[in-house]
């Protein structure tokens, strides 16, 4: 099985364009381009260094250890792997329902990090080529650049990240390798002047939040064909989603839809997901490429994050975000949305949605309980499946009778996403780059289209990494024949 | 209330070998000078890499010291002034400190001084405890930081 633009028919013939590493992403990631004498395009592939070294490192220690370890998976979402374990690891305890306490703290935690990932995301990496443009000066296109052009919109991100932070600084205990979640609980609540404290912050958040959501809506206006056009492949979605249908990144039930929104499958339990999910493997690629079981690898590929889920969802269950979710809908009527650039208006969906849940919780006096931890029936195994601010993440863990975690296996957002991300990059090598030299400004726009995604490399690679910065054009004999490096240097 | 005037900001991944240079050479000097620290005279902060909301960590201060594991470091560990300037760190996930005083420069104003203390590091593997080289660059950079720290003088490069 092969997909189109996955394999050359005589690679040997042709020159092979090399993006090492995809920039404005966490981690490492490079995308190889083969091209002919005519620059046409004969095969696009995003290699990611998959490293299976953190499974390996968790197996063998005490299950209590594994919410506080997995943070170091990331440097981005490591709140995401602190709750993600934690889950899995409420089974293991027999804790199949926590206090009202904990599941709050936990509830904020995640929120706040929902909050923050996205904003670091939509501001800081993606609103430079959405607001300077695709191919504009490659050395102002950054997050400084934009904190020049752009200075309000800039702090404004700068800020709603710091609130998030601060989010979770109370919840998990600290601002970075926190404590807060562990198996069965958390170990500390909500004091009340701690939720004062971000309530007195709250009015300007959800301010930011709604212009933020307003801008990508009118950018999406302002240029519908490139938005809606732009890497645009369809696929399944699958998702977490509420048990009573609505948006709920925390905890859920697993529902996937076709490409035209048809439900595939729906009210999964996250034990039951080795049942769905497959992963298929390609001998060119050290990453795994997840499909839907029932569907099979060719046709069962599908997308997670944002746009999945407030597609995937019934509705959302807080008014503002739900009223922006209903705008974005409004914008392909009766059909749904698959144009990776409509991720960016769906994270500002979800950014908005999470400041509300916030509001709500701090309203909430259960945050500032005492019952902090719930024990039941030990069992040896757990999975604990969270929407993180990429996509759905599982965290799966068999736990022995000494507590030692005996295996391990986790699946990330940004593998989940990796056949969506291979065809989106495709399509824009065939619409921008078949038959044009390439530029760095072309090059680019690979980039934004694996960008919308907001890959997570270092998770799905689970290794942080360097990150030189040059592209090489090499000829088929391997021998270098142009560098285009960032900052717009062009040498042969 | 007015930030410590110092702010030392370890970086690094604790469990990544000898990445955790910044984040222990934190822990350490946490313990060495926890008078200073109650005294409100000196912040810490570590985290695996810097973001752009660092900047708003700098403000108030009057000098701050990143602290982070180096693979080309002149053993056991160089200490140098920082300037603001762009480089190439802007355009990942991942800034450098002298990209972060930059942003500072841009958004809030001219950033404190600044100095970088890189430790010399060798491997940085998953799970890997610090190398014995690393271990010797961390002893070595706390001893002659809390010294430097102690008699109040400004951060001076080892001889």
């Amino acid at each position: 099985m092969s997909f189109p633009l996955e394999k050359a028919r005589d690679p040997s013939k042709l020159r092979r364009i090399a993006i090492e590493p995809v920039s404005r992403v966490e981690g490492h990631g490079k995308v190889t381009i083969l091209l002919d004498e005519h620059d046409r395009v004969h095969q696009v592939r995003l290699h990611i260094v998959e490293f299976r070294g953190f499974e390996r490192f968790i197996q063998g220690r005490p299950y209590w250890e594994i919410p506080v370890m997995v943070q170091r998976l990331c440097g981005i979402c490591p709140v995401s792997h602190h709750l993600a374990a934690s889950k899995a690891l409420d089974l293991v305890v027999g804790a199949r329902k926590l206090s009202a306490t904990a599941e709050k703290v936990r509830r904020l935690m995640h929120y706040g990090q929902i909050l923050q990932s996205h904003a670091l995301h939509f501001y800081h990496l993606s609103s430079p080529d959405l607001l300077l443009g695709f191919d504009s000066d490659v050395a102002k296109r950054n997050v400084v650049g934009l904190l020049a052009a752009y200075p309000e919109l800039a702090l404004q991100g700068v800020m709603l990240r710091k609130f998030g932070q601060e989010v979770i600084r109370i919840t998990a205990g600290k601002r970075v390798h926190g404590t807060g979640s562990i198996p069965g609980g958390v170990n500390k609540s909500v004091t009340a002047e701690e939720r004062d404290e971000l309530l007195r912050a709250l009015p300007d958040v959800t301010t930011w939040a709604q212009s933020g959501v307003r801008l990508i809506a009118e950018l999406h206006a302002k240029n519908r064909e490139l938005y809606e056009a732009f890497g645009t492949v369809r696929s399944n979605l699958l998702s977490l989603v509420g048990r009573d249908g609505k948006l709920d990144l925390y905890d859920g039930v697993l529902r996937a839809r076709d490409a035209d929104g048809r439900i595939l499958f729906d009210g999964l339990e996250a034990e039951e997901y080795e049942s769905v999910v497959r992963e298929d493997v390609r001998s060119w690629s050290y990453m795994k490429f997840p499909y839907l079981a029932s569907l099979g690898a060719e046709e069962g590929w599908y997308k997670v994050g944002p746009l999945a889920r407030v597609q995937n969802c019934d509705s959302i269950g807080t008014p503002l975000a739900e009223a922006a979710r209903q705008e974005l809908l409004a914008s392909s009527p009766g059909k749904f949305i698959h144009a990776p650039l409509a991720f960016h208006w769906a994270r500002m969906v979800e950014l908005l949605h999470a400041a509300e849940v916030i509001e709500r919780l701090l309203a909430d006096p259960d945050l500032l309980g005492r019952e902090l931890v719930v024990t039941g029936a030990r069992t040896s195994v757990g999975v604990g499946i969270i929407e993180a601010p990429r996509g759905t993440l599982i965290h799966h863990y068999e736990v022995d009778a000494q507590d030692l975690v005996t295996m391990c296996n986790l699946i990330v957002s940004t593998t989940h996403n990796n056949q969506a991300m291979h065809e989106a990059i495709r399509e824009v090598a065939r619409k921008h780059l078949d038959g044009h030299a390439p530029t760095e400004g072309l090059l680019n726009h690979i980039e934004v289209a694996i960008r919308a995604f907001d890959p997570c490399l270092s998770c799905a690679t689970h290794a942080l990494g360097k990150m030189p910065l040059a592209v090489d054009v090499v000829a088929a004999n391997g021998e270098r024949v142009a560098r285009l490096v960032r900052g717009g240097e062009h040498a042969s | 209330m007015s930030p410590a005037p110092i702010l030392i900001v370890g970086i690094g991944n604790p469990s990544r070998g000898d990445d955790a240079l910044g984040p222990e050479f934190v822990e350490r000097v946490g313990t060495a000078l926890a008078d200073e620290i109650a005294a409100g005279r000196i912040e810490l902060l570590t985290d695996f890499q810097l973001q752009v909301e660092h900047m708003l960590d700098l403000t108030g201060r009057r000098r701050v010291v990143f602290v982070d594991a180096s693979e080309s470091a002149e053993p056991p560990f160089e200490f140098t002034p920082i300037e603001a300037r762009r480089d190439a760190s802007h355009s990942s996930h991942v800034l450098s400190p002298a990209a972060l005083l930059d942003a500072h420069r841009t958004v809030v104003g001219e950033p404190p001084e600044a100095w970088l203390l890189a430790l010399r590091g060798e491997r940085f593997e998953l799970g890997e405890p610090l190398s014995p080289r690393a271990r010797a660059s961390l002893a070595a950079a706390v001893d002659s930081f809390v010294r430097v720290i102690r008699a109040d003088e400004g951060p001076q490069s080892p001889s």
